[in-house]
């Protein structure tokens, strides 16, 4: 299909409906990124997700806001796909640290790095919302700012920044809002730990009552 | 409403062309003003630091963080049911209606859904935190701009709701009530018709404030054209709710999305005013609070009967994927994006809060109002701190 001007690419999204639209979505992006449109996923009835390449999120953005229509900025944040190295935060601190699953294995649309950056805007005359997604490299993780497409990312790339330690390119102020200006460590990374849950055990471990109804706990106990 | 964004831009340029000229004739510095952490306009301990000219705002800036409590990260070492205790304190005036987009992010991981008398009961509940939330709101109002009766109106007929509450949940702020798959308990004996009655005093309530606030000359003048944000400028930093639809944005998520709620059984209207100042976003809450007492009569109206509780196993463990669910909460937007790696808890969970974004417009917003604005304007906004920080 050849690319369509971004006009006739507009109207055409705006005859769609339920999950046509979703597609139609998708199929803009493909459109106007080529390669750099990763990946995607429709669940029907439900939403879509798509993954662009790091150096094409700008420019997603602008096809998002201009071409689909999703003018209405939702969120932007990170996720660490790493599994934690501290569990749930149950452990006997006495016992030896039990073997636990370290694979990588990323979510919907997939992904080739430890970090993303995902946000989601949404079409508030059509009402459907996009959730887009991009890698970010594991040594220096870094991405171009989404200030000037929608200029409320601002704060959510500042938390994004201060909790994963995601830089933003072109962002005009990535200090903290929450932590102390000198603080070390990025809190939502998953391997940070929750000091709270690795100095005491967690006491829902030891205090498990019977449930009601169940049979065999409340025999032994009688 | 263009003029008054250009007025604002006009004086805004024209204050930093004072401040410098100024800074190199008389070599005076503008003043600098800070907000808080404990002024009584900020729900909870917001900061905020304006630069001054004479009485001019030429740069404002919030430094929120005082509350900051990481829910995003404590949520990944708790399992699925407990996780409603800690999303309950994020807005703790509308406590229920925190809990409502978390279960159902999970239910729809889990391909369930509540009983239809479950939804009913959740959407009657949501309602009356969206009542009880904006009452103090409309209340409060009153007492940032001068006025101290509304204030002491609000708290008796939020007692109503809350007692209401404490009723059918047993919490009076923080109900802990929602369950992944219906409720914890039905409603009590009597309490339908209580709730009637309670709905119609804070009828009442809204016919009150009405004539004493919104009427009132003073009241208009300090609101009307103050704080303009244009549609745009709302949709690009995603505020969301009252202060949404008050730009002249008709986009409300009871209505313009299908969750399992009750919301499409009902005749009701989402109001939208065009002007886009502080008036115009008090005046929509007004009228959201009426609304939603007269949804809250419908629907205990045709309650349907049967079980408040799907099946569910006793262990839950939510399968593999990814769900946002965002609802309509008093203070706008407010959804989880749940990731679920098949475990007892989730993976990760990203709290969108309305008044994270509601609260990023006010540099913006506040550049060349004047000193006493500022107060109606972060009024007019309404964000609760704990909706901020997380």
């Amino acid at each position: 299909m050849a690319p369509l001007s971004d006009d006739a690419a507009t109207q055409e999204m705006a005859a769609l409906s339920g999950d046509a639209l979703r597609e139609g979505v998708v199929q803009a992006l493909r459109d106007a990124l080529g390669d750099a449109l990763l990946d995607s996923l429709i669940k029907p009835n439900d939403d879509v997700w798509v993954r662009v390449r790091t150096d094409a999120w700008v420019q997603a953005g602008h096809v998002l806001r201009d071409t689909v229509g999703c003018d209405y900025f939702c969120f932007l944040s990170g996720i660490d796909w790493m599994p934690s190295p501290f569990g749930r935060g149950e452990d006997d601190p006495t016992a030896p640290t039990p073997e636990r699953d370290t694979a990588i294995k990323q979510g919907y649309a997939g992904g080739d790095t430890r970090m993303q950056v995902f946000a989601r805007v949404t079409n508030l005359t059509k009402h459907f919302g996009v959730t887009i997604k991009a890698d970010v490299s594991d040594d220096a993780p870094a991405i171009d700012s989404w200030i000037p497409l929608y200029a409320g990312a601002n704060w959510h790339e500042r938390e994004c920044h201060e909790m994963f330690g995601i830089g933003f390119n072109g962002h005009p102020d990535l200090r903290n809002m929450y932590l102390p200006t000198d603080f070390e460590g990025h809190p939502l990374r998953k391997d940070f730990p929750l000091l709270a849950r690795l100095v005491k055990p967690w006491p829902g471990i030891v205090d498990v009552e019977p449930l009601p109804g169940d049979d065999s706990e409340e025999g032994e106990a009688s | 409403m263009t003029d008054l964004v250009d007025r604002q831009k006009l004086s805004y340029i024209a204050a930093q062309a004072a401040d410098a000229r100024l800074n190199v004739e008389l070599e005076t510095e503008g003043m600098t003003l800070n907000i808080g952490p404990q002024h009584p306009a900020t729900h909870g301990t917001l900061r905020i630091i304006v630069r001054l000219d004479g009485e001019q705002v030429v740069w404002a800036e919030p430094s929120a963080g005082y509350m900051h409590r990481g829910y995003e990260k404590l949520t990944e070492v708790r399992t699925f049911p407990q996780v409603t205790a800690l999303v309950n304190r994020i807005d703790w005036l509308g406590s229920f209606a925190n809990e409502v987009p978390f279960i159902l992010a999970a239910e729809k991981l889990m391909e369930i859904e509540a009983p239809p008398r479950a939804q009913w009961i959740r959407t009657i509940l949501f309602e009356l935190s969206r009542i009880a939330n904006v009452s103090l709101f409309l209340g409060d109002l009153g007492v940032q701009l001068g006025a101290v009766t509304p204030v002491f109106m609000a708290f008796r007929d939020r007692e109503h709701v809350l007692n209401l509450i404490e009723g059918a949940t047993g919490g009076r702020f923080h109900p802990n009530f929602d369950r992944i798959g219906g409720l914890k308990d039905d409603l009590p004996a009597g309490w339908i018709a209580e709730t009637k009655q309670v709905m119609k005093k804070l009828r009442n309530f809204c016919t009150e404030i009405e004539n004493l606030l919104f009427g009132n000359e003073i009241f208009q003048s300090r609101l009307r054209g103050i704080g303009v944000i244009p549609a745009e400028v709302a949709k690009q930093y995603g505020l969301s709710g009252a202060n949404l639809r008050a730009s002249g944005v008709d986009w409300d998520l009871r209505r313009d999305q299908s969750l399992p709620l009750a919301y499409d059984k009902v005749d009701w209207k989402v109001w939208t005013h065009p002007d886009g100042d502080s008036f115009a976003r008090c005046w929509i809450r007004l009228q959201e609070t009426r609304e939603s007492t007269l949804i809250v009569d419908q629907l205990l109206d045709q309650i349907p009967s049967g079980p408040i509780m799907a099946k569910v196993p006793r262990i839950i463990k939510v399968p593999e994927g990814e769900a946002w669910v965002s609802t309509e909460n008093p203070l706008g937007e407010m959804g989880y994006y749940v990731v679920s790696k098949g475990d007892l808890g989730p993976f990760r969970v990203k709290i969108r809060s309305a008044s994270f974004n509601n609260i990023s417009i006010v540099p913006w917003v506040l550049r060349g109002v004047y000193v006493p604005d500022v107060i109606s304007i972060l009024a007019s906004l309404y964000f609760i701190l704990g909706d901020i920080d997380r």
